[in-house]
C-alpha cells in the first residue's frame, strides 16, 4: 500500500501497536534535553527510582536561559540566581544520570536545534524529540521529530518510547522558483498566514516541490521550525542529495558500510506517488514577498509591500476582536504601510535564523555599511560552533565594523528567560519565531522577519529589505 | 495522577482565541525546578490589567475556563497545564486546542474539553449575565451543562479512560518491556548514538 513519508516513518518505529482507541508505542532515537523542560522529568525518575533507559541516545545543551555576553564561560557564574540554579540542576541531573552535556563554554554548547544538526545526530529517518515545541526543526532531514511536555520528556527518559496516536498528513507544495529577495523565512510566514495559526493542528506537514528542493539544509530547517507556528505537530522535507551531501563528513554521521547502508534505506524514504494526504495546499514560489508580522500571533502577517490591516474588514468575529486586540498591543494604526514602521533593536540569531548561512546572508547586506543610529542590532549565532565557522570567515568583524553587537551562542532574545531582553513598548525586527503580546521581554512588540529583512531594517531603521538600500559605493566603507 | 470523573465550579468566561502559553505562562516563570507553586504565573501579564477576568469575585475562585479557539497554542511549556491547575482549574473548554497542550493536559488531571463554538458562546452569555454560575462536566457521560444549558464534551476515548483511571503512562509502558528490548534489538547499526565520537 502506498504511504506518505511520515507513515512509513511511523511504521518503522511502532514497537507496539495500539488496540481498539490505545495509541501506538513509538520507538524514539533521538532525545535532546536543555535545562527548562528537564528538571522536573529527572526528578520523576529519581521519586520513582528509574534509570535513564538509553544515555546514549540521549544528548543535553544549555541554551534558554544563559546570558550571550562575550566572554561569559562556564566558569564564570550567571548572574541571574534562578537561571543559575536551573543550569547547575540540568549539569547534576546530566552527571547523575550520565548524560553527555555541552554546557556553557564548551564548543558544541548552543541552541538544541542547531547542536542536533551541526554534530550530525540529526538525520533521516529517525524519530526525535525534545521538551522544546521547535523541534519540527529536524524534521528538514526526514526525520519525525517533534516537541513534547516534561511528563514526555520523563517518559521518553525512562523507556526510550513514547505513547503517541498517529498524526494526519498535509502535502505543502510549493511550486516555482523564490524571486530575488525572498527567502525560506518569507515561505513560512507565507504559509502561516494562509492556513492560520491552528491550520495544521494535527498534521504532520510535509513540504514538496520545486520551491522546497531548490532549498539548501539551513532554509530548509527554517521552514520546518516555524511548523509549529501553524499548529503542527511536526514539518518534514524528504531526503535528497542536499541532505546527503550537507551530512557526510559530520562527527556522527555514519562512516563505511554504515554510510551505505543508510544511504539505501534513506533514498527509500519519499513519499510514495500515489500517496494520499489529508490535506493538500499548494503555493506558488513566485508569489513569495519579504514577508513581516504586523500582530501578536506568527498568522498575523503580510508582504512587506502591504499596510496595516483595518481590522472591520475582518469577517469573522474572533479574529476581528483578534486584531483589534493586536494592533492596540503593537501601537499600530490600520492602513499605515509596513515600511514606515520604525524599530528600536534588530534581533539576528534563534533556532529560525540563528545558523551560519543566516549570518552570512545577514552580513552581505551591511557589509560596508554602518548601522541606523536609533537601532539597537544584536548578532547571536545559534551555536559556540556556528561562531567560530563566521568568525573564521570574518563575518564578526562585518557586523561589529555595522555597529551590531555580536554576542555568544543561545536562545537569547528569541524568549524572555535570559538577560536578552525587550522593555516596554520597545519594538524589535526580529529573525526569530514567535510574536506574542511579551514573548521577547514584557511589553515588547515583535515583528517577525527573514535575515535579509532584519538587516534592511538594521540599515533603515523602518521595516525593509534589500532592494530599498541605495548600493554601497566603492569606498565608501 | 488523581482519578478524574467530574467537577462542577465556578466558570470563568475567558473572551480571547489564540490564547497561546506564553500568555499563559511568561517565559520568566520557566526557570523554578519545582513541579508545583506555579499559580502565581498563571496569565500573570493579564491579571496585571485590573479589568481581567480573573480580577473580579466571583470568577477570582473559578475552577472551569470557558476560553476561544485555538487555546494553548505555541511553547510546548507543561508549566501551562501546572499553573492552570495550581490555581485551581480541573477543566477548560474551548472549539480547539493545540497539540502539545492537549497531550500535556492529560498527563496531569486536568481536563481539556472541546465544546462547539455556538456553545461556547452560549456559555461565555451566561457566565457573564450572572457571575459565579457554576458548571459541571461529566466524563463517564462526556457532558456539560451550566444551569439549564447541557452541552456535549468532547474528549477521545483515551485520554478519558486515564482521567477516569488516572493511569501513570511510564507504568503502562513499561508493561511493554519486552516488546521495547526486541526493537532495540533489531535496530540497524547505522543509527547515531550520542556517545563522544573519539578522533
Amino acid at each position: 500500500m502506498s504511504r506518505t513519508l511520515a507513515e512509513k516513518l511511523w511504521d518503522a518505529h511502532v514497537v507496539r501497536k495500539g488496540e481498539g482507541d490505545e495509541p501506538d508505542l513509538l520507538y524514539i532515537d533521538l532525545h535532546l534535553v536543555h535545562e527548562v523542560t528537564s528538571p522536573q522529568a529527572f526528578d520523576g525518575l529519581r521519586l520513582a527510582g528509574r534509570p535513564v533507559r538509553r544515555p546514549d541516545l540521549t544528548i543535553a545543551t544549555e541554551d534558554h536561559n544563559v546570558p550571550t555576553d562575550p566572554g561569559v564561560g562556564r566558569d564564570i557564574p550567571i548572574v541571574d540566581a534562578v537561571s543559575r540554579i536551573q543550569v547547575d540542576t540540568l549539569r547534576a541531573n546530566c552527571a547523575e544520570f550520565g548524560v553527555r552535556l555541552h554546557p556553557l563554554g564548551d564548543v558544541e554548547q548552543g541552541i538544541v536545534h542547531v547542536v542536533g544538526p551541526q554534530l550530525g545526530l540529526t538525520m533521516p529517518g529517525l524519530t526525535v524529540v525534545c521538551g522544546d515545541s521547535h523541534t519540527s526543526t529536524h524534521g528538514a532531514f526526514g526525520a519525525l521529530a517533534f516537541g513534547i511536555g516534561t511528563s514526555e520528556v520523563e517518559h521518553v527518559l525512562a523507556t526510550q518510547t513514547l505513547p503517541l496516536k498517529p498524526f494526519r498528513t498535509m502535502a505543502i507544495t510549493v511550486d516555482g522558483t523564490l524571486p530575488v529577495g525572498s527567502t525560506s523565512k518569507d515561505i513560512i510566514l507565507a504559509v502561516i498566514a494562509k492556513i492560520g495559526t491552528g491550520g495544521g493542528q494535527g498534521y504532520v506537514l510535509e513540504y514538496r516541490g520545486e520551491a522546497i528542493r531548490a532549498l539548501s539544509m539551513e532554509s530548509r530547517m527554517t521552514v520546518c521550525n516555524m511548523s509549529i507556528e501553524a499548529g503542527a505537530r511536526a514539518g518534514m522535507i524528504a531526503p535528497d542529495q542536499t541532505t546527503f551531501d550537507y551530512l557526510q563528513g559530520r562527527p556522527h554521521a555514519p562512516q563505511g558500510a554504515d554510510w551505505d547502508a543508510a544511504l539505501g534505506y534513506w533514498r527509500t524514504l519519499r513519499s510514495d506517488d500515489d500517496a494520499t494526504f489529508d490535506a493538500e495546499v499548494v503555493f506558488d514560489a513566485a508569489d513569495v514577498e519579504p514577508f513581516v508580522t504586523w500582530g501578536t500571533n506568527p498568522g498575523q502577517g503580510l508582504p512587506l509591500s502591504g499596510s496595516v490591516p483595518d481590522p472591520s474588514d475582518i469577517a469573522d468575529a474572533n479574529a476581528r476582536a483578534g486584531a483589534q486586540r493586536a494592533l492596540a498591543y503593537m501601537a499600530l494604526t490600520p492602513g499605515t504601510p509596513l515600511r514606515e514602521i520604525a524599530v528600536d533593536t534588530v534581533f539576528i540569531g534563534s533556532c529560525t535564523n540563528g545558523r551560519i548561512e543566516d549570518l552570512r546572508a545577514a552580513a552581505a547586506v551591511v557589509e560596508g555599511r554602518r548601522k541606523h543610529p536609533a537601532v539597537r542590532v544584536m548578532v547571536v549565532p545559534g551555536s559556540a560552533r556556528v561562531r567560530l565557522d563566521a568568525e573564521a570567515e570574518g563575518l564578526d568583524k562585518v557586523f561589529t565594523d555595522f555597529g551590531a553587537e555580536w554576542r555568544n551562542a543561545g536562545c537569547s532574545m528569541c524568549l524572555g528567560m535570559n538577560p536578552d531582553q525587550l522593555g516596554p513598548g520597545e519594538r524589535s525586527a526580529s529573525t526569530s519565531n514567535r510574536n506574542f503580546e511579551g514573548r521577547q521581554g514584557k511589553g515588547g512588540r515583535t515583528h517577525l522577519v527573514s535575515p535579509l529583512v532584519a538587516a534592511a531594517t538594521a540599515v533603515r531603521g523602518t521595516l525593509s529589505s534589500p532592494s530599498d538600500l541605495e548600493p554601497v559605493l566603492a569606498g565608501q566603507s | 495522577m488523581e482519578p478524574f470523573t467530574s467537577h462542577t465550579g465556578v466558570g470563568v468566561p475567558l473572551r480571547a482565541s489564540n490564547v497561546d502559553t506564553d500568555q499563559i505562562i511568561p517565559a520568566v516563570y520557566l526557570k523554578r525546578v519545582s513541579r508545583t507553586g506555579f499559580e502565581d504565573g498563571l496569565f500573570s501579564a493579564w491579571r496585571q490589567d485590573p479589568g481581567f477576568v480573573l480580577n473580579a469575585e466571583p470568577y477570582r475562585a473559578g475552577s472551569v475556563l470557558v476560553a476561544g479557539p485555538d487555546f494553548g497554542t505555541g511553547s510546548s511549556r507543561e508549566h501551562a497545564v501546572w499553573a492552570l491547575r495550581d490555581y485551581g482549574f480541573r477543566v477548560v473548554l474551548s472549539s480547539r486546542f493545540a497539540d502539545i497542550f492537549l497531550g500535556n493536559a492529560g498527563k496531569q488531571g486536568l481536563l481539556a474539553g472541546q465544546v462547539a463554538q455556538d456553545d461556547v458562546e452560549m456559555l461565555w452569555k451566561i457566565l457573564e449575565t450572572e457571575p459565579g454560575t457554576q458548571v459541571a462536566v461529566d466524563l463517564q457521560a462526556r457532558e456539560g451543562r451550566c444551569q439549564q444549558f447541557v452541552f456535549p464534551v468532547g474528549v477521545d476515548d483515551y485520554t478519558r479512560y486515564r482521567l477516569l483511571e488516572g493511569l501513570d503512562d511510564v507504568g503502562i509502558t513499561l508493561q511493554s518491556g519486552e516488546a521495547i528490548d526486541a526493537f532495540e534489538a533489531a535496530r540497524e547499526s547505522w543509527r547515531p548514538t550520542t556517545l563522544p565520537v573519539l578522533s
